[in-house]
């Protein structure tokens, strides 16, 4: 393999982004945000791209309330969630495990999700450790649910999660195997997740980014994310802070 | 009269033991020479309500014991790791933790700005969040046809608290485009500013500085502290001090290199 894992995951990540008008990427995101600043690239600045967070990666002038402001009115079409644990329906928990009077682990906290998931159109959830403890039958905290009651005002969700072994869908409910990364197998992923999902009796490879994407992550997005990302930008792309 | 005060400490006289006191984000200008004051002065009992989540300046006087109440989304030091005296203080039960989303932090300023008593808000509904806040009401929207919707209580603070680059001798603040510093001192019933520099003239006379200036009308003080948000960012000045935050998340991983963080940047004490 002549790229990173965080490469290949944000290859795939950009490319379900999609043809549209707005990306937003919150705290704590390396991985989507290199795949928003991708997209960007690719689509000669479409999408709109904001990360939260970076000046330089924001056009608000209305403070932080605009991203939610934004987002209510249906003007973000993609965001990104993780969580501690992920279960099968797609609920997240961004808070505690445990009970809730006693937990036996802290999360920093639900950030936007209880809202957002309600009502960003494409949430893409990801996980770099995909094991038992943190994709879960059923979450000890809901910090945001992966579906409501019909009568609740929803007009987004999750439809996909990548972790650090395969591409899950999400559709009606449930989770899907879509591919495996390279040097994983559908045994290992059956393994290692503790929801039960679909997969369809052939499950491709998920392909590998493209000579050209690597070069254009390495050269031109890895020194915007610097900005926001220092370390990642340094651990994974080599990248230095530029001197102010 | 001006707002400018002689001394930080003078400046920060409004914010006393229990009160209600609401901070900025991570990245929009936190007042942490103000918080390491705030430390150094023994505050107790804060009801912190950080606008809508935040990083070292939570940490810090949640570690130090200065926090009864923390009103948050979240708690992180980001990149550099989890909150370590803010995990801590939950799971020792030491602090009550009213958990929030973002949206509804904003949502519940906004509807003290406007005088209102409440502020509906979408999402929420099925989730935890909600549940373990019975401050927090949901109802059928009297404009709906079976549209259930949550109503969240004004937040009314006793002091808002931030850090900005300039104010004027009028008490003039310039926010620039971090507006929720503006939310916060329209919510709050006195406004604290620190500020890295004092701006000769006035801030309201030209339109291109009006437009991103807080009026001195809603600011009762105002203290000179010279890269005041250190080692936090200042928005379109400044970044972090990523090496400083990494010292941070290693020393306070345990109470011990805590207090010792405590002793050389809080309290300044001369190393032997």
């Amino acid at each position: 393999m002549n790229f990173r894992p965080e490469e290949l995951l944000a290859d795939q990540i950009a490319q379900l982004i999609g043809d549209v008008r707005h990306v937003a990427v919150g705290n704590a995101s390396p991985i989507p945000a290199t795949a928003a600043l991708l997209a960007r690239e690719r689509g000669n600045g479409r999408p709109y791209v904001s990360l939260l967070g970076s000046p330089k990666n924001t056009f608000w002038t209305d403070g932080a309330r605009e991203l939610f402001d934004c987002a209510g009115q249906g003007r973000i079409d993609v965001f990104f969630l993780s969580g501690g644990q992920i279960d099968g329906h797609g609920n997240i928990n961004l808070v505690e495990i445990g009970d809730h009077a006693h937990p036996k682990v802290r999360f920093p906290g639900s950030f936007g999700s209880a809202y957002l998931y309600y009502v960003v159109p494409k949430v893409i959830l990801f996980r770099t450790e995909h094991s038992r403890r943190t994709l879960v039958r059923q979450v000890d905290y809901i910090s945001a649910p992966g579906a409501n009651e019909p009568n609740v005002f929803r007009t987004g969700g999750p439809v996909a999660l990548i972790t650090n072994r395969c591409l899950f869908s999400f559709a009606d409910g449930r989770f899907t195997l879509q591919s495996v990364h390279p040097g994983h197998t559908v045994e290992e992923v059956i393994e290692h997740t503790g929801f039960d999902f679909d997969r369809p009796d052939h499950v491709p490879e998920t392909p590998p980014p493209s000579a050209e994407t690597l070069k254009l992550m390495r050269e031109t997005v890895a020194p915007q994310l610097a900005e926001l990302y220092p370390q990642f930008a340094a651990q994974v792309f080599g990248v230095g802070i530029p001197a102010a | 009269m001006s707002q400018i005060a002689a001394t930080l400490d003078e400046a920060l006289g409004a914010i006393t033991d229990g009160c209600m006191l609401v901070v900025p984000r991570e990245v929009s200008g936190v007042p942490m020479d103000a918080t390491r004051a705030l430390i150094r002065r023994g505050i107790k009992r804060l009801h912190l309500v950080a606008l809508p989540t935040s990083s070292l300046q939570a940490d810090l006087l949640i570690g130090a014991g200065c926090v009864e109440t923390l009103e948050t989304s979240a708690v992180s030091l980001g990149e550099y790791g989890p909150a370590p005296r803010f995990t801590a203080a939950i799971l020792a039960g030491s602090i009550k933790m009213k958990d929030a989303t973002c949206p509804a932090l904003h949502a519940a300023l906004q509807a003290t700005e406007k005088g209102v008593p409440f502020m509906p808000l979408r999402g929420l509904i099925g989730s935890d969040v909600l549940k373990y806040r019975d401050d927090w009401k949901v109802i059928d929207s009297p404009f709906g046809n079976d549209d259930r919707i949550v109503l969240l209580p004004a937040i009314k603070p006793d002091v808002a608290l931030f850090h900005a680059a300039m104010a004027d001798v009028y008490g003039n603040v310039w926010i620039g485009r971090q507006r929720e510093l503006a939310t916060m001192a329209h919510a709050a019933a006195k406004t604290i500013v620190t500020v890295d520099r004092i701006h000769p003239g006035n801030l309201l006379e030209t339109p291109v500085l009006a437009a991103g200036t807080l009026p001195g009308f809603y600011v009762d003080a105002i203290a000179l502290t010279e890269r005041g948000a250190w080692p936090l960012p200042l928005p379109d000045y400044y970044t972090a001090d990523a090496a400083h935050l990494a010292e941070y998340a290693r020393m306070a991983a345990t109470e011990e290199g805590f207090a010792e963080y405590l002793d050389k940047y809080v309290y300044e004490k001369q190393m032997v």
